[in-house]
C-alpha cells in the first residue's frame, strides 16, 4: 500500500468506528426492532466480553492448547478468585498478571 | 465563545464528572496496557509510526486497530482490512441500540461526539451506574468523565507504545494485563445479573468459531449469548406462570 492508500484506509476505518458505535443512536427516528430481540440485546455485552477473553486464555496460534500447564489459565483463575475476594478491579488486573507472569518467566509454563 | 468554556467547566465541576473518571481508573491499567500491547503491535506489524500515530487518534477501536495492523502491513485490499474493522466494531452497533434511550434526546452533534468515545468499558461502567434506560442530567458528566479517563490512558500508552515499539518484547504478556481487565469487569457482571450461562456458551462459541474468516466468531459468539439467554428469560417467565 502507498502511503496515501494507507491514509485512506485509516480514515475509512475512523468513519467505521463512528457509524458502528453511532449505528442506532445517529438517526433520527428510532429503527424499528422486534421487543424478544430488544430483551436479548441485555446479554451481548457479556457475550462480546466472553468472546474476547476465551481464546485468548485457552488458544495460541490460533489451535487450542493442549495441556492445562498453561500460565494463562492459573493467571486467570488468580484473578477472579481474587475479584471476588477483594472486589477491586486495579488489584485483581494486577495479580492475575503477576500470577501469570511469575509461572511462565518461573517455571517456563 | 465563552459561554462554551462555561458549559466545559460546569461540565467538569459536576460531581458525576469526577465519580465517571474515578470509575474507571480501576481499569484504566488495563485499558493502559491494551492500548500499550496496540501501540506496540502497529509498529512491529511493519507499519510506518507516523501512520501509527494517526490510526490511533482517529480510529480509537483497539481490537480493530490490532486485527488491521498486519492486513495493513501485508498489503492487503482495502475492503478486507474494512470488512474486518467493521465486523470487529459490529459489538458498538449491538450495544448502540442500547445507548439509545439515554443519548435519543440530545442535538445529533453531540450525540455522534458521544457515540465516537462510546468504547466498551465506557458502555459496561455506564449501565451499571444508570440501569434503567431513561435519561437524567447527570449521565452527560458521568459519561464524560469516564471518556477523559478511558481515552486518556489509552491513548498515553498507546503513543508510548508506538514510541518504544521494537524495544518491548512480546514475553512480557503485557497484553495479559488487559485481559484480565476484562475478566474483572465480567465478574463484576455475573455476580449482578445470573448471566453465567450464556457467557460460558459465549466463550465456547467464540473457540469453536475461531477459524472464521473476519473474526466473525465474535459475532456468532454474541448471538449464541443473546439466544440463551432469551431461552433463559422464556423458561423462567413460563415456570414463573406454572408456578401460580
Amino acid at each position: 500500500m502507498t502511503t496515501w492508500e494507507t491514509i485512506a484506509t485509516i480514515a475509512g476505518m475512523a468513519l467505521i468506528t463512528l457509524l458502528t458505535r453511532g449505528f442506532f443512536i445517529l438517526p433520527s427516528r428510532e429503527l424499528p426492532m422486534p421487543e424478544w430481540l430488544r430483551e436479548g440485546l441485555r446479554f451481548a455485552p457479556i457475550g462480546a466480553l466472553a468472546a474476547v477473553i476465551a481464546p485468548e486464555l485457552v488458544m495460541s496460534q490460533g489451535r487450542l492448547i493442549s495441556s492445562w500447564l498453561d500460565a494463562r489459565l492459573f493467571g486467570a483463575a488468580a484473578a477472579v478468585a481474587w475479584y471476588m475476594w477483594r472486589r477491586d478491579m486495579l488489584s485483581t488486573i494486577v495479580v492475575g498478571t503477576a500470577v501469570m507472569l511469575m509461572l511462565r518467566i518461573g517455571l517456563g509454563w | 465563545m465563552s459561554s462554551r468554556r462555561d458549559a466545559l467547566r460546569t461540565l467538569i465541576r459536576h460531581p458525576e464528572f469526577s465519580r465517571g473518571a474515578r470509575d474507571m481508573v480501576g481499569v484504566a491499567l488495563g485499558i493502559g496496557a491494551w492500548g500499550l500491547v496496540t501501540g506496540v503491535a502497529m509498529v512491529k506489524s511493519g507499519m510506518d509510526p507516523w501512520l501509527a500515530v494517526l490510526m490511533s487518534l482517529t480510529v480509537f477501536a483497539g481490537t480493530a486497530q490490532l486485527a488491521t495492523a498486519p492486513l495493513i502491513a501485508s498489503g492487503a485490499p482495502i475492503w478486507v482490512v474494512w470488512a474486518t474493522a467493521g465486523c470487529l466494531n459490529l459489538r458498538f452497533a449491538i450495544f448502540s441500540a442500547l445507548w439509545r434511550p439515554y443519548l435519543a434526546h440530545l442535538p445529533r452533534r453531540r450525540r455522534a461526539a458521544m457515540a465516537f468515545f462510546a468504547a466498551d468499558l465506557n458502555y459496561l461502567l455506564f449501565m451499571r451506574r444508570f440501569p434503567e434506560p431513561k435519561p437524567a442530567p447527570e449521565q452527560i458528566p458521568y459519561f464524560w468523565g469516564g471518556v477523559l479517563v478511558n481515552a486518556g490512558s489509552w491513548h498515553l500508552l498507546s503513543l508510548v507504545g508506538i514510541a518504544l515499539g521494537h524495544r518491548i518484547p512480546a514475553e512480557w504478556g503485557l497484553g495479559f494485563a488487559g485481559t484480565v481487565a476484562l475478566i474483572a469487569m465480567t465478574c463484576s457482571m455475573l455476580s449482578e445479573r445470573a448471566t453465567w450461562l450464556p457467557a460460558l456458551v459465549a466463550g465456547g462459541a467464540a473457540v469453536a468459531a475461531y477459524a472464521l474468516p473476519l473474526k466473525l466468531n465474535m459475532l456468532v459468539a454474541i448471538a449464541a449469548a443473546v439466544v440463551v439467554g432469551t431461552v433463559i428469560d422464556h423458561t423462567r417467565a413460563l415456570q414463573g406462570r406454572a408456578a401460580r
